[in-house]
Protein backbone atom coordinates (compact mmCIF):
# COMPACT_ATOMS: atom_id res chain seq x y z
CA UNK A 1 0.00 0.00 0.00
CA UNK A 2 1.44 3.42 -1.02
CA UNK A 3 0.07 6.46 0.75
CA UNK A 4 1.88 10.02 0.59
CA UNK A 5 2.97 10.68 4.27
CA UNK A 6 3.85 14.44 5.79
CA UNK A 7 6.61 15.22 7.63
CA UNK A 8 5.30 17.52 11.04
CA UNK A 9 7.35 20.65 12.03
CA UNK A 10 6.79 20.81 16.08
CA UNK A 11 7.57 23.34 18.67
CA UNK A 12 9.49 22.43 21.62
CA UNK A 13 9.96 25.72 23.89
CA UNK A 14 9.90 28.30 23.98
CA UNK A 15 8.38 27.57 27.68
CA UNK A 16 9.05 23.99 27.93
CA UNK A 17 11.02 22.58 31.15
CA UNK A 18 13.39 20.25 29.22
CA UNK A 19 15.06 23.48 26.97
CA UNK A 20 16.95 24.61 29.92
CA UNK A 21 15.26 28.60 29.72
CA UNK A 22 13.18 30.37 26.71
CA UNK A 23 14.53 28.49 24.28
CA UNK A 24 12.46 27.06 21.01
CA UNK A 25 12.97 24.64 18.87
CA UNK A 26 12.02 23.72 15.50
CA UNK A 27 11.94 20.03 14.57
CA UNK A 28 10.41 18.45 11.33
CA UNK A 29 9.94 14.88 12.19
CA UNK A 30 9.08 11.61 10.70
CA UNK A 31 7.32 10.16 13.28
CA UNK A 32 9.08 9.87 15.91
CA UNK A 33 12.94 10.72 13.68
CA UNK A 34 14.24 13.97 13.53
CA UNK A 35 14.46 15.62 10.06
CA UNK A 36 15.42 19.19 10.40
CA UNK A 37 16.21 21.21 13.55
CA UNK A 38 16.43 24.85 13.86
CA UNK A 39 17.43 26.10 16.91
CA UNK A 40 15.33 29.44 17.65
CA UNK A 41 16.91 31.83 20.18
CA UNK A 42 16.33 35.76 21.73
CA UNK A 43 13.52 35.14 23.46
CA UNK A 44 15.72 36.11 26.60
CA UNK A 45 17.67 39.18 24.87
CA UNK A 46 18.34 42.18 27.72
CA UNK A 47 21.32 43.97 25.81
CA UNK A 48 23.58 43.09 28.39
CA UNK A 49 26.00 44.53 26.09
CA UNK A 50 24.87 48.06 25.30
CA UNK A 51 24.00 47.67 28.99
CA UNK A 52 27.60 47.49 29.98
CA UNK A 53 28.78 50.12 27.71
CA UNK A 54 26.56 53.06 29.98
CA UNK A 55 27.91 51.82 33.04
CA UNK A 56 30.82 52.54 34.98
CA UNK A 57 33.43 49.20 35.06
CA UNK A 58 32.49 48.22 38.70
CA UNK A 59 28.81 48.64 37.77
CA UNK A 60 29.11 46.20 34.80
CA UNK A 61 29.85 43.50 37.36
CA UNK A 62 26.78 43.06 38.22
CA UNK A 63 25.35 42.55 34.62
CA UNK A 64 27.76 39.42 34.67
CA UNK A 65 26.23 37.67 36.81
CA UNK A 66 22.71 37.53 35.00
CA UNK A 67 24.51 36.02 32.10
CA UNK A 68 25.19 32.49 33.16
CA UNK A 69 23.07 32.55 36.30
CA UNK A 70 23.96 29.21 37.79
CA UNK A 71 28.04 30.24 37.24
CA UNK A 72 27.57 34.13 38.47
CA UNK A 73 31.35 33.69 39.88
CA UNK A 74 33.43 32.73 36.79
CA UNK A 75 31.24 35.59 34.94
CA UNK A 76 32.77 38.01 37.35
CA UNK A 77 35.79 36.54 37.10
CA UNK A 78 36.16 36.80 33.32
CA UNK A 79 35.17 40.55 33.75
CA UNK A 80 37.34 41.72 36.11
CA UNK A 81 40.10 39.97 34.89
CA UNK A 82 39.69 42.00 31.63
CA UNK A 83 39.56 44.77 33.38
CA UNK A 84 42.81 44.19 35.44
CA UNK A 85 44.89 43.62 32.12
CA UNK A 86 42.96 47.19 30.74
CA UNK A 87 44.26 48.83 33.59
CA UNK A 88 47.31 47.01 34.19
CA UNK A 89 46.96 46.28 37.88
CA UNK A 90 47.60 42.49 39.43
CA UNK A 91 45.27 41.84 42.43
CA UNK A 92 47.01 40.44 45.78
CA UNK A 93 47.96 36.87 46.21
CA UNK A 94 45.12 36.12 48.55
CA UNK A 95 42.35 37.40 46.22
CA UNK A 96 43.57 35.66 43.19
CA UNK A 97 43.59 32.54 45.49
CA UNK A 98 40.36 33.45 47.17
CA UNK A 99 39.18 33.97 43.26
CA UNK A 100 40.21 30.22 42.62
CA UNK A 101 38.88 28.66 44.87
CA UNK A 102 35.50 30.50 44.69
CA UNK A 103 35.62 30.21 40.33
CA UNK A 104 36.16 26.13 41.46
CA UNK A 105 33.14 25.98 43.44
CA UNK A 106 31.34 27.61 41.09
CA UNK A 107 32.35 24.92 38.77
CA UNK A 108 31.40 22.13 41.11
CA UNK A 109 28.00 23.72 41.32
CA UNK A 110 27.40 24.22 37.54
CA UNK A 111 28.41 20.66 36.84
CA UNK A 112 26.60 19.27 39.42
CA UNK A 113 23.45 21.21 37.70
CA UNK A 114 24.72 20.34 34.46
CA UNK A 115 24.89 16.41 35.04
CA UNK A 116 21.42 16.59 37.32
CA UNK A 117 19.44 18.18 34.59
CA UNK A 118 20.96 15.72 32.10
CA UNK A 119 20.06 12.84 34.18
CA UNK A 120 16.39 14.40 34.76
CA UNK A 121 16.25 14.16 31.20
CA UNK A 122 16.97 10.62 30.76
CA UNK A 123 14.18 10.46 32.81
CA UNK A 124 16.18 8.44 35.52
CA UNK A 125 14.57 7.90 38.28
CA UNK A 126 11.98 10.72 38.12
CA UNK A 127 14.45 13.48 39.31
CA UNK A 128 15.87 11.70 42.13
CA UNK A 129 19.47 12.46 40.37
CA UNK A 130 18.41 16.14 40.05
CA UNK A 131 17.86 16.10 43.97
CA UNK A 132 20.94 14.72 44.98
CA UNK A 133 22.88 17.42 42.80
CA UNK A 134 20.86 20.40 44.07
CA UNK A 135 21.65 18.89 47.77
CA UNK A 136 25.20 19.63 47.35
CA UNK A 137 24.76 22.54 45.30
CA UNK A 138 22.96 23.99 48.63
CA UNK A 139 26.38 23.91 50.35
CA UNK A 140 28.23 25.55 47.96
CA UNK A 141 25.45 28.07 47.66
CA UNK A 142 25.56 28.77 51.56
CA UNK A 143 29.56 29.10 51.59
CA UNK A 144 28.66 31.92 48.43
CA UNK A 145 26.31 33.19 51.37
CA UNK A 146 29.61 33.48 53.52
CA UNK A 147 31.59 35.00 51.24
CA UNK A 148 29.40 37.75 49.76
CA UNK A 149 25.91 37.55 51.25
CA UNK A 150 24.16 36.63 48.13
CA UNK A 151 23.79 32.91 46.41
CA UNK A 152 23.41 33.41 42.86
CA UNK A 153 23.56 36.75 41.41
CA UNK A 154 27.49 37.08 43.84
CA UNK A 155 28.83 40.17 42.66
CA UNK A 156 31.87 39.03 44.64
CA UNK A 157 34.95 40.09 42.17
CA UNK A 158 35.90 43.08 42.04
CA UNK A 159 38.30 44.73 40.05
CA UNK A 160 42.01 44.20 42.05
CA UNK A 161 40.73 41.32 43.90
CA UNK A 162 37.59 40.09 45.57
CA UNK A 163 35.33 42.09 47.96
CA UNK A 164 36.41 41.17 51.05
CA UNK A 165 38.14 38.61 53.18
CA UNK A 166 36.21 35.48 54.07
CA UNK A 167 34.44 35.38 57.25
CA UNK A 168 35.40 33.02 60.10
CA UNK A 169 32.96 30.44 59.12
CA UNK A 170 33.60 29.98 55.80
CA UNK A 171 37.14 27.23 56.40
CA UNK A 172 35.17 25.12 58.18
CA UNK A 173 32.69 25.10 55.94
CA UNK A 174 34.74 24.58 53.07
CA UNK A 175 36.65 21.97 55.01
CA UNK A 176 33.60 19.84 55.61
CA UNK A 177 32.37 19.88 51.74
CA UNK A 178 35.90 19.04 50.69
CA UNK A 179 35.50 16.19 53.03
CA UNK A 180 32.29 15.11 51.85
CA UNK A 181 32.06 15.69 48.10
CA UNK A 182 34.06 13.10 47.10
CA UNK A 183 32.12 10.81 48.90
CA UNK A 184 28.26 12.30 47.01
CA UNK A 185 30.30 12.22 43.65
CA UNK A 186 30.80 8.45 44.54
CA UNK A 187 27.26 8.12 45.07
CA UNK A 188 25.53 10.16 42.01
CA UNK A 189 28.35 7.88 40.19
CA UNK A 190 26.86 4.48 41.71
CA UNK A 191 23.20 5.98 40.97
CA UNK A 192 24.08 6.29 36.99
CA UNK A 193 27.36 4.80 36.14
CA UNK A 194 26.44 1.33 35.68
CA UNK A 195 22.33 2.08 34.83
CA UNK A 196 21.45 0.09 31.81
CA UNK A 197 19.19 3.18 30.91
CA UNK A 198 21.63 5.89 30.95
CA UNK A 199 23.87 3.76 29.14
CA UNK A 200 21.85 2.45 26.43
CA UNK A 201 20.19 5.94 25.81
CA UNK A 202 23.48 7.94 26.08
CA UNK A 203 26.20 5.71 24.79
CA UNK A 204 26.81 6.63 21.18
CA UNK A 205 24.19 9.12 20.72
CA UNK A 206 24.67 12.09 18.91
CA UNK A 207 28.06 11.95 18.88
CA UNK A 208 30.67 15.15 17.78
CA UNK A 209 34.18 14.37 16.53
CA UNK A 210 36.65 16.19 17.70
CA UNK A 211 37.11 17.86 14.10
CA UNK A 212 33.47 19.17 13.97
CA UNK A 213 33.84 20.43 17.78
CA UNK A 214 36.41 22.45 16.73
CA UNK A 215 35.48 23.46 13.62
CA UNK A 216 32.22 24.79 15.60
CA UNK A 217 34.05 26.44 18.06
CA UNK A 218 33.25 24.10 20.67
CA UNK A 219 34.75 24.69 24.08
CA UNK A 220 35.28 23.38 27.83
CA UNK A 221 33.96 20.13 28.40
CA UNK A 222 32.23 19.17 25.61
CA UNK A 223 35.41 19.74 23.52
CA UNK A 224 36.99 18.07 26.09
CA UNK A 225 34.16 15.01 25.55
CA UNK A 226 35.59 14.82 22.07
CA UNK A 227 38.53 14.08 23.08
CA UNK A 228 40.90 17.57 22.47
CA UNK A 229 42.78 18.44 25.96
CA UNK A 230 42.45 21.93 25.20
CA UNK A 231 41.71 24.22 28.61
CA UNK A 232 42.34 27.97 29.28
CA UNK A 233 43.36 26.97 33.03
CA UNK A 234 46.70 25.10 31.36
CA UNK A 235 47.04 26.97 28.34
CA UNK A 236 46.96 30.74 29.42
CA UNK A 237 47.05 30.38 33.46
CA UNK A 238 45.08 33.00 34.86
CA UNK A 239 45.17 33.85 38.87
CA UNK A 240 46.68 31.11 40.60
CA UNK A 241 46.21 28.33 38.06
CA UNK A 242 50.00 28.20 37.14
CA UNK A 243 50.66 27.01 40.90
CA UNK A 244 48.42 24.42 41.14
CA UNK A 245 48.23 21.03 40.06
CA UNK A 246 45.33 19.19 37.96
CA UNK A 247 44.75 17.20 35.24
CA UNK A 248 42.10 18.05 32.09
CA UNK A 249 40.24 14.97 32.17
CA UNK A 250 39.23 14.02 28.02
CA UNK A 251 36.85 11.51 26.80
CA UNK A 252 36.56 9.59 23.14
CA UNK A 253 33.60 9.68 21.72
CA UNK A 254 32.00 12.86 22.26
CA UNK A 255 28.79 11.63 22.55
CA UNK A 256 26.24 12.29 25.23
CA UNK A 257 27.44 9.85 27.64
CA UNK A 258 30.60 11.28 27.31
CA UNK A 259 29.81 15.01 27.93
CA UNK A 260 28.22 13.76 31.06
CA UNK A 261 31.07 12.07 32.12
CA UNK A 262 33.57 14.40 32.00
CA UNK A 263 32.03 16.90 33.82
CA UNK A 264 32.13 14.35 36.74
CA UNK A 265 35.79 13.89 36.10
CA UNK A 266 36.12 17.34 36.15
CA UNK A 267 34.06 17.69 39.48
CA UNK A 268 36.96 15.66 41.06
CA UNK A 269 39.71 18.18 39.54
CA UNK A 270 38.16 20.93 41.17
CA UNK A 271 38.26 19.19 44.23
CA UNK A 272 41.77 18.59 44.17
CA UNK A 273 42.79 22.40 42.74
CA UNK A 274 40.27 23.57 45.66
CA UNK A 275 42.68 21.40 48.28
CA UNK A 276 46.02 23.09 46.95
CA UNK A 277 45.02 26.12 47.32
CA UNK A 278 43.90 26.05 50.94
CA UNK A 279 46.96 24.60 51.49
CA UNK A 280 49.06 27.44 49.82
CA UNK A 281 46.81 30.55 50.82
CA UNK A 282 48.04 33.00 53.23
CA UNK A 283 47.16 35.83 54.91
CA UNK A 284 47.16 38.85 53.41
CA UNK A 285 45.12 41.68 51.75
CA UNK A 286 42.55 40.92 49.23
CA UNK A 287 42.11 43.82 46.97
CA UNK A 288 44.15 46.48 45.67
CA UNK A 289 42.61 49.82 46.95
CA UNK A 290 40.76 50.67 43.65
CA UNK A 291 38.76 53.78 43.11
CA UNK A 292 35.15 52.38 41.88
CA UNK A 293 35.05 55.03 39.45
CA UNK A 294 38.46 55.03 37.60
CA UNK A 295 39.29 55.96 33.88
CA UNK A 296 41.16 52.84 32.31
CA UNK A 297 43.71 54.48 29.63
CA UNK A 298 42.83 54.17 26.14
CA UNK A 299 42.83 50.14 24.60
CA UNK A 300 41.82 47.22 24.58
CA UNK A 301 41.98 43.94 26.71
CA UNK A 302 40.38 40.27 26.35
CA UNK A 303 41.34 37.66 28.78
CA UNK A 304 39.90 34.55 28.23
CA UNK A 305 38.61 31.96 30.95
CA UNK A 306 37.50 28.77 31.31
CA UNK A 307 34.19 28.90 32.90
CA UNK A 308 32.43 25.61 33.39
CA UNK A 309 30.90 25.45 30.23
CA UNK A 310 33.35 26.72 28.14
CA UNK A 311 35.39 30.02 26.99
CA UNK A 312 34.22 33.30 28.79
CA UNK A 313 36.08 36.32 28.01
CA UNK A 314 34.53 39.77 27.78
CA UNK A 315 35.86 41.65 25.09
CA UNK A 316 36.35 45.30 26.30
CA UNK A 317 37.62 48.71 24.21
CA UNK A 318 38.24 51.49 26.62
CA UNK A 319 38.35 55.30 25.46
CA UNK A 320 40.02 56.52 28.24
CA UNK A 321 36.08 57.43 30.03
CA UNK A 322 34.73 56.15 32.92
CA UNK A 323 32.64 53.19 31.07
CA UNK A 324 33.86 50.59 28.22
CA UNK A 325 33.26 52.28 24.70
CA UNK A 326 32.32 48.37 23.55
CA UNK A 327 32.04 45.72 25.58
CA UNK A 328 31.41 41.98 23.57
CA UNK A 329 30.65 38.82 25.84
CA UNK A 330 32.17 35.48 24.14
CA UNK A 331 30.12 32.95 25.75
CA UNK A 332 30.26 29.31 25.69
CA UNK A 333 26.80 28.72 25.81
CA UNK A 334 26.40 30.45 21.97
CA UNK A 335 28.64 28.55 20.92
CA UNK A 336 27.53 25.22 21.90
CA UNK A 337 24.12 25.53 19.68
CA UNK A 338 26.37 25.59 17.07
CA UNK A 339 26.01 22.12 15.84
CA UNK A 340 22.40 21.62 16.71
CA UNK A 341 21.32 20.58 13.58
CA UNK A 342 23.96 18.58 12.81
CA UNK A 343 24.12 16.97 16.32
CA UNK A 344 19.78 16.50 16.20
CA UNK A 345 19.26 15.03 12.85
CA UNK A 346 18.45 11.66 12.72
CA UNK A 347 17.72 11.06 16.02
CA UNK A 348 14.32 10.48 17.76
CA UNK A 349 12.58 13.47 19.64
CA UNK A 350 13.43 11.44 23.40
CA UNK A 351 17.19 11.61 22.61
CA UNK A 352 17.23 15.71 21.73
CA UNK A 353 15.87 16.45 24.57
CA UNK A 354 18.84 14.73 26.05
CA UNK A 355 21.67 16.06 23.97
CA UNK A 356 20.65 19.26 25.51
CA UNK A 357 20.82 18.46 28.88
CA UNK A 358 24.18 17.27 28.01
CA UNK A 359 25.30 20.59 26.01
CA UNK A 360 24.41 22.25 29.64
CA UNK A 361 24.01 25.63 28.02
CA UNK A 362 22.30 28.61 29.22
CA UNK A 363 19.56 30.95 28.46
CA UNK A 364 21.18 34.14 29.83
CA UNK A 365 24.10 33.36 28.19
CA UNK A 366 23.06 32.69 24.69
CA UNK A 367 21.00 35.42 24.35
CA UNK A 368 22.87 38.19 26.92
CA UNK B 1 23.78 -8.90 34.69
CA UNK B 2 20.93 -6.59 33.25
CA UNK B 3 19.65 -4.77 35.65
CA UNK B 4 22.68 -5.17 38.18
CA UNK B 5 22.86 -1.40 37.73
CA UNK B 6 19.59 0.08 37.93
CA UNK B 7 19.67 -2.49 40.97
CA UNK B 8 22.80 -0.70 42.48
CA UNK B 9 21.28 2.60 41.77
CA UNK B 10 18.05 1.79 44.11
CA UNK B 11 20.45 0.67 46.90
CA UNK B 12 21.45 4.42 47.01
CA UNK B 13 18.29 6.15 46.69
CA UNK B 14 17.05 3.10 49.79
CA UNK B 15 19.99 4.57 51.91
CA UNK B 16 18.60 8.32 51.26
CA UNK B 17 15.20 7.32 52.26
CA UNK B 18 16.59 6.72 55.48
CA UNK B 19 18.97 9.85 55.81
CA UNK B 20 17.88 12.76 57.93
CA UNK B 21 15.74 14.90 55.21
CA UNK B 22 17.87 17.80 53.99
CA UNK B 23 15.23 20.35 52.95
CA UNK B 24 12.50 22.21 55.13
CA UNK B 25 8.77 23.35 54.97
CA UNK B 26 9.06 27.07 54.51
CA UNK B 27 7.50 28.88 56.00
CA UNK B 28 6.72 26.78 59.32
CA UNK B 29 10.71 26.26 59.49
CA UNK B 30 13.34 28.67 58.10
CA UNK B 31 17.05 27.98 57.12
CA UNK B 32 18.73 30.78 59.15
CA UNK B 33 21.08 33.05 57.05
CA UNK B 34 24.24 33.94 57.66
CA UNK B 35 24.99 37.75 59.18
CA UNK B 36 26.93 39.01 55.63
CA UNK B 37 23.37 37.92 53.87
CA UNK B 38 22.96 40.45 51.68
CA UNK B 39 19.09 41.15 52.12
CA UNK B 40 16.24 43.74 51.80
CA UNK B 41 14.80 46.17 54.53
CA UNK B 42 17.81 48.81 53.95
CA UNK B 43 19.56 50.07 57.39
CA UNK B 44 19.91 53.60 57.01
CA UNK B 45 20.95 55.93 59.64
CA UNK B 46 20.27 59.62 59.08
CA UNK B 47 22.34 61.22 61.97
CA UNK B 48 25.36 59.73 59.89
CA UNK B 49 24.33 60.13 56.53
CA UNK B 50 25.88 63.37 54.78
CA UNK B 51 23.24 63.01 51.76
CA UNK B 52 26.36 63.11 49.62
CA UNK B 53 24.78 60.81 47.30
CA UNK B 54 27.68 58.27 46.77
CA UNK B 55 24.95 55.61 46.97
CA UNK B 56 22.91 57.29 44.62
CA UNK B 57 25.50 57.57 42.17
CA UNK B 58 27.05 53.99 42.18
CA UNK B 59 23.83 52.24 41.97
CA UNK B 60 24.01 50.40 38.78
CA UNK B 61 20.44 50.97 38.18
CA UNK B 62 19.59 54.26 39.29
CA UNK B 63 16.97 54.00 41.80
CA UNK B 64 17.80 56.02 45.03
CA UNK B 65 16.29 59.56 44.99
CA UNK B 66 18.26 62.49 47.73
CA UNK B 67 17.18 65.88 47.57
CA UNK B 68 19.01 68.19 49.95
CA UNK B 69 18.67 70.88 51.43
CA UNK B 70 21.93 72.77 52.15
CA UNK B 71 20.30 74.57 54.89
CA UNK B 72 20.25 71.54 57.16
CA UNK B 73 23.24 72.32 59.51
CA UNK B 74 26.18 74.45 60.01
CA UNK B 75 28.11 73.16 57.51
CA UNK B 76 31.14 75.59 58.37
CA UNK B 77 30.92 73.60 61.62
CA UNK B 78 30.92 70.16 60.41
CA UNK B 79 27.29 70.02 60.08
CA UNK B 80 26.04 68.28 57.46
CA UNK B 81 22.97 68.75 54.74
CA UNK B 82 19.41 68.39 55.38
CA UNK B 83 18.62 65.02 53.96
CA UNK B 84 14.68 65.63 52.69
CA UNK B 85 14.13 63.01 50.43
CA UNK B 86 15.95 58.96 50.29
CA UNK B 87 13.84 56.94 48.41
CA UNK B 88 14.77 53.55 47.32
CA UNK B 89 12.98 51.67 44.99
CA UNK B 90 12.96 48.28 45.92
CA UNK B 91 11.10 47.14 42.93
CA UNK B 92 13.96 47.41 40.96
CA UNK B 93 16.85 46.73 43.61
CA UNK B 94 18.77 43.90 42.78
CA UNK B 95 20.38 44.11 46.09
CA UNK B 96 24.02 43.94 44.78
CA UNK B 97 25.17 46.06 47.42
CA UNK B 98 27.20 48.54 45.55
CA UNK B 99 25.41 51.54 47.61
CA UNK B 100 26.63 50.31 50.19
CA UNK B 101 30.15 49.98 49.39
CA UNK B 102 29.81 53.41 47.71
CA UNK B 103 29.19 55.09 51.19
CA UNK B 104 31.75 56.86 52.95
CA UNK B 105 30.05 57.15 56.20
CA UNK B 106 28.94 53.98 57.01
CA UNK B 107 25.22 55.59 56.67
CA UNK B 108 23.36 53.31 54.66
CA UNK B 109 23.78 49.09 55.59
CA UNK B 110 22.15 46.20 53.97
CA UNK B 111 18.81 44.49 55.56
CA UNK B 112 19.27 40.75 56.81
CA UNK B 113 15.47 39.76 55.60
CA UNK B 114 14.08 38.73 52.81
CA UNK B 115 10.34 38.59 52.64
CA UNK B 116 9.57 42.87 51.36
CA UNK B 117 7.00 41.38 48.92
CA UNK B 118 4.11 43.43 48.41
CA UNK B 119 0.97 43.71 46.50
CA UNK B 120 1.65 47.48 44.62
CA UNK B 121 5.10 48.34 42.99
CA UNK B 122 4.59 51.65 44.92
CA UNK B 123 4.48 49.79 48.23
CA UNK B 124 7.87 48.42 47.53
CA UNK B 125 9.26 52.05 47.66
CA UNK B 126 11.39 52.79 50.69
CA UNK B 127 10.99 56.31 52.03
CA UNK B 128 12.63 58.67 53.92
CA UNK B 129 10.17 58.26 56.91
CA UNK B 130 10.29 54.22 56.70
CA UNK B 131 14.09 54.52 56.77
CA UNK B 132 14.66 56.24 60.17
CA UNK B 133 11.77 54.71 61.54
CA UNK B 134 12.55 51.07 60.96
CA UNK B 135 13.34 48.49 63.26
CA UNK B 136 17.75 48.21 62.25
CA UNK B 137 18.69 45.06 61.86
CA UNK B 138 22.40 45.82 59.63
CA UNK B 139 23.50 42.96 58.00
CA UNK B 140 27.46 42.38 58.66
CA UNK B 141 28.52 42.78 54.53
CA UNK B 142 30.96 44.95 53.95
CA UNK B 143 31.04 45.81 57.44
CA UNK B 144 33.90 44.50 59.27
CA UNK B 145 33.40 46.02 62.43
CA UNK B 146 29.95 44.80 62.64
CA UNK B 147 31.68 41.21 62.14
CA UNK B 148 34.33 41.30 64.72
CA UNK B 149 31.84 41.88 67.45
CA UNK B 150 30.11 38.47 65.38
CA UNK B 151 26.74 41.05 65.24
CA UNK B 152 23.93 39.00 63.80
CA UNK B 153 21.21 40.83 62.18
CA UNK B 154 18.92 38.19 62.54
CA UNK B 155 18.89 37.60 66.50
CA UNK B 156 20.39 40.54 67.81
CA UNK B 157 18.08 43.55 69.15
CA UNK B 158 18.14 46.35 66.56
CA UNK B 159 21.31 48.45 66.66
CA UNK B 160 21.70 52.31 67.11
CA UNK B 161 23.68 54.39 65.30
CA UNK B 162 26.33 54.49 68.24
CA UNK B 163 27.00 51.16 68.23
CA UNK B 164 27.38 50.07 64.28
CA UNK B 165 30.83 51.24 64.64
CA UNK B 166 32.58 52.74 61.84
CA UNK B 167 34.52 50.24 58.70
CA UNK B 168 38.51 51.35 58.74
CA UNK B 169 39.64 53.67 55.87
CA UNK B 170 40.94 50.66 54.22
CA UNK B 171 38.20 50.67 50.88
CA UNK B 172 37.81 54.43 51.55
CA UNK B 173 41.62 56.19 51.46
CA UNK B 174 40.76 60.10 51.35
CA UNK B 175 43.96 60.25 49.69
CA UNK B 176 46.39 58.11 49.04
CA UNK B 177 49.34 57.68 51.81
CA UNK B 178 46.46 58.44 54.36
CA UNK B 179 46.32 55.19 55.40
CA UNK B 180 47.52 53.19 58.57
CA UNK B 181 50.93 51.34 57.01
CA UNK B 182 50.02 47.56 57.37
CA UNK B 183 47.03 48.30 55.40
CA UNK B 184 48.37 50.12 52.77
CA UNK B 185 48.82 47.74 50.32
CA UNK B 186 47.88 49.80 47.24
CA UNK B 187 49.97 48.53 43.83
CA UNK B 188 52.33 51.19 42.43
CA UNK B 189 49.36 50.96 39.05
CA UNK B 190 46.50 51.40 40.96
CA UNK B 191 47.51 54.16 42.84
CA UNK B 192 47.29 56.60 40.13
CA UNK B 193 43.96 55.80 40.38
CA UNK B 194 43.38 55.58 43.99
CA UNK B 195 43.24 59.30 44.34
CA UNK B 196 40.80 59.93 42.21
CA UNK B 197 38.11 60.05 44.25
S1 LIG C 1 21.65 47.23 46.29
FE1 LIG C 1 22.40 47.67 44.23
S2 LIG C 1 20.55 47.94 43.00
FE2 LIG C 1 19.92 48.09 45.14
S3 LIG C 1 19.95 50.28 45.60
FE3 LIG C 1 21.96 49.44 46.19
S4 LIG C 1 23.28 49.72 44.39
FE4 LIG C 1 21.14 49.98 43.72
S1 LIG D 1 26.48 57.46 50.42
FE1 LIG D 1 25.98 57.25 52.62
S2 LIG D 1 26.31 59.29 53.45
FE2 LIG D 1 26.21 59.56 51.22
S3 LIG D 1 24.03 59.99 50.81
FE3 LIG D 1 24.26 57.78 50.63
S4 LIG D 1 23.75 56.97 52.67
FE4 LIG D 1 24.15 59.20 52.91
Amino acid sequence: MTMRTEPVVVNVGPHHPSTHGVFRMKLTFDGENILDAEPVIGYLHRGTEKLAEERQYTQVITLTDRLDYVASMTNNQAFVLSCERLVGIEPPDRGKYLRVIAAELQRIASHLIGVGFFLQELGVFGGTALMYAFRERERILDMFEMLCGARITLTYMRIGGVLQDTPDEFWPALRSFLDDMPGYADELQALVFDSEIVRSRAIGVAPVSAEDAIAASFTGPILRASGVEWDWRKAAPYDVYDRVEFDVPTCEGGDNYDRFWVRMLEVRQSLRIIEQCCEQIEPGPVRTTMAMLFRPPPGEAYVPIEAPKGELGFYLVSDGTIAPYRCHVRSPSFMSLTLFREMLVGWKLADAIVTLGSLDFNMGEVDR
Amino acid sequence: MYGEGILRGLGVTLRNLVRRPFTVQYPEARIPQHPRFRGQEFTWYEQRCTGCASCAKYCPLGIIRIVTDPDGGNEQDGGSYKVDVFDIDQARCMYCGLCVEACPYDALHMGSGFEAARYRRADLVIDIDTLKEREKHPSTWFRPQLEREKADPHHDAPQEWESVGREPFLWHPKRPGQMPEEMDHRSSAAGDYGGER
